[in-house]
């Protein structure tokens, strides 16, 4: 193994994203219960689980838009409630629902967030033209938002969250309601990603996506991690054919059910 | 505090301004649509006036020799119908309750009136023998036709004082002074609405406000912009600066519509620029309004109707209605009170951009507007932003 100076730097900072015992609960309901995690720099990790598992309550504890009950949680080192504003100057949340402004176009909308990053002009133009072509939105960005398909929204909204280039991204379905074409060219963007060093929690309920992607994969179900590893690991160990037995295997339920 | 973001947000709004219908339309061209039709329609309305006037009195000459000039002169302006007079001890309060709106007209006997008129009647041939004299008058110009017919009214009573019942017109050592204030328009309702519409429309600031922090927060935008380095302040401050722009453009296009269909204010570049600061202020208490409407909405409709009910009290005690009794008093607790009481001192009356009265309508606004921007901002804070 070929040990660089990065890589040392790497693992002198630790873990990017550590969870010890993080709960969250609303009223009497657990929503996720005492995850323990550890996340790698440069690491695809897809968390898996069917539909109220806790995936998203999960994605918005680490971007800071929920306080644990219970717990505690580090992005990039900066504990997520205490150092909130450190953590939101290293994350990329690219959220389930696509929030964007419907009467700006592509390019303003992915603009204004590199703004509320402080990006130089020059920069943010540069990030946008390059994004744009990874994802297939070169020709649609200077286009009303309002007219694009879903589609087309959930690709802006990937540029979005990933304009000011974040060490850590967290990606909540991000190819839902794509076709074939654009959820590869997102694919193939979010693997480059990882050449890059980024680390990326990716929530998803296709299976071949998760399995495609993730160096390793959580399961969770009623707010617990019931399963960890990497996706050959897990497909090896449970003697099925691929991560979609796995799921059902473990959760008792139909990937339909929890779409 | 970031400039650069704070800046970035209010493009966006300004960008929503311009290409949403719905928001253009009400802050833009629903102001417009209503001072046109509101110019038309009561444009020529009331030019007639009022048939009697409240003018004003001062008299400089009550330890004179001859006091019974300006005691006659006094007791002819009395007897007249169209005059219901009120006496002042001193010039200072006269003045001050003019350019309240007290009285229509001031009339200053000065110290030497007497000794003007008994000079004439000694040599009334010798006009270098004369003491000569002026007596002071001073003219709401926003008070219908008591700027025409004032003045000639008070030529004639002096002239009776003089000569008694002839009427005759010869060289006398008294001479009116130009009236000041003095406007050669005659005032229609329309004169009187335009300073209550400035207000009337930076209202619906309110309405657009509570609409779009609804809309923002139900599809997630709040949620997603509050992962960024962006600060709640930043945030706010951004909202408040947009609105400000927007109230401003709103003065410009109002002032030029309703000037374009004739309507001429009785005040120079200062007194504009004090409406577009009073205004710019005003739109402050409307995002705090607007705020409030949010905060206890589910929906972008929910928000436009309850910020319309909170907007409502304002529209209708405190802008171009006619108040009395009751509603005159709710109104005195409602800012746009303040900021249209300002501009008909200013675009109506005429009066000077130094005038305490205007600067006190400032103060308030100023104060209520912080007031009501800061509940709204603690109130969105603590139960609206993350419904």
């Amino acid at each position: 193994m070929q040990f660089t100076i990065e890589q040392t730097l790497k693992e002198a900072k630790g873990s990017a994203i550590e969870m010890k015992n993080l709960t969250k609960r609303f009223g009497n309901f657990t929503a996720v219960d005492g995850l323990r995690l550890d996340i790698g720099w440069g690491e695809i990790f897809g968390l898996l689980g069917p539909n109220g598992a806790g995936k998203t309550t999960t994605v918005n504890m680490l971007s800071t838009l929920l306080d644990p009950t219970e717990g505690e949680a580090t992005v990039a080192g900066h504990d997520v409630v205490k150092n909130a504003n450190e953590v939101r100057k290293v994350i990329g949340l690219c959220p389930q629902q696509p929030a964007y402004f419907p009467y700006l176009t592509g390019r303003e909308n992915i603009e204004l967030f590199g703004q509320l990053f402080s990006l130089p002009s020059k920069l943010l133009n540069e990030r946008i033209e390059l994004l744009a072509k990874r994802v297939g939105m070169e020709d649609d960005i200077d286009r009303r938002a309002s007219h694009y398909s879903g589609g087309m929204i959930r690709r802006v909204s990937t540029i979005m969250a990933l304009i000011h280039n974040p060490s850590v991204a967290l990606l909540d379905e991000p190819t839902v309601a794509m076709d074939p074409v654009s959820r590869r060219s997102v694919w193939d963007f979010i693997k480059e990603l990882r050449s890059q060093d980024k680390t990326i929690i990716l929530t998803t309920h296709y299976m071949e996506e998760a399995q495609e992607l993730s160096d390793r994969v959580g399961i969770i179900d009623e707010g617990r991690l019931i399963e960890l590893g990497p996706p050959q690991e897990l497909i090896d160990k449970y003697e099925v054919e691929d991560l979609e037995e796995v799921f059902v295997l473990r959760t008792g339920k139909r990937l339909r059910e929890g779409v | 505090m970031d400039s650069r973001r704070v800046l970035a947000l209010v493009k966006k709004n300004m960008k929503k301004l311009v290409r949403d219908p719905g928001t253009l339309f009400l802050l833009v061209l629903f102001p417009v649509v209503l001072t046109t039709v509101f110019g038309f329609a009561f444009g020529g309305i009331g030019e007639s006036g009022p048939q009697s006037f409240e003018i004003g009195l001062v008299n400089l000459d009550d330890s004179s020799v001859h006091p019974e000039w300006a005691d006659g002169f006094m007791a002819n302006l009395s007897e007249k119908d169209d005059i219901i007079l009120v006496i002042y001890d001193d010039n200072e309060t006269g003045q001050a309750d003019l350019l309240q709106g007290g009285i229509d007209a001031l009339i200053v006997i000065p110290n030497d009136f007497g000794d003007s008129c008994q000079s004439y009647w000694s040599s009334p041939f010798d006009g270098s023998s004369w003491t000569n004299t002026s007596i002071g008058l001073y003219l709401d110009s926003g008070s219908l036709i008591a700027t025409i017919a004032v003045p000639s009214i008070v030529q004639q009573v002096f002239l009776s004082t003089l000569f008694g019942n002839a009427q005759i017109s010869l060289e006398v050592p008294v001479d009116l002074t130009k009236p000041q204030f003095i406007s050669a328009n005659a005032f229609s309702q329309w004169d009187y609405m335009v300073p209550g519409m400035f207000a009337f429309s930076a209202i619906f600031i309110t309405v657009i406000v509570a609409q779009s922090m609804t809309v923002e927060r139900s599809e997630g935008l709040l949620r997603r912009m509050s992962t960024t380095p962006l600060t709640s302040s930043d945030y706010m401050l951004s909202q408040s600066i947009s609105y400000m722009v927007v109230a401003i453009l709103q003065v410009a296009m109002i002032f030029l519509t309703s000037y374009l269909i004739g309507y001429r204010p009785a005040t120079g570049i200062a007194g504009i620029g004090f409406a577009l600061m009073i205004l710019a202020v005003f739109s402050l208490s409307c995002v705090g309004l607007g705020l409030i409407a949010a905060t206890f909405s589910n929906s972008a409709d929910g928000a436009t109707g309850l910020a319309f009910m909170i907007a409502m009290p304002q529209m209708f005690l405190g802008t171009f209605m006619p108040l009395g009794g009751i509603a005159d008093t709710i109104a005195s607790m409602m800012p746009s009170k303040y900021v249209t009481d300002a501009l008909t001192t200013l675009f109506l009356r005429g009066a000077a951009i130094v005038t305490p009265s205007i600067w006190i309508d400032l103060a308030l606004v100023i104060t209520a507007s912080i007031a009501v921007v800061f509940a709204g901002i603690l109130v969105f804070e603590r139960w609206g932003r993350g419904k």
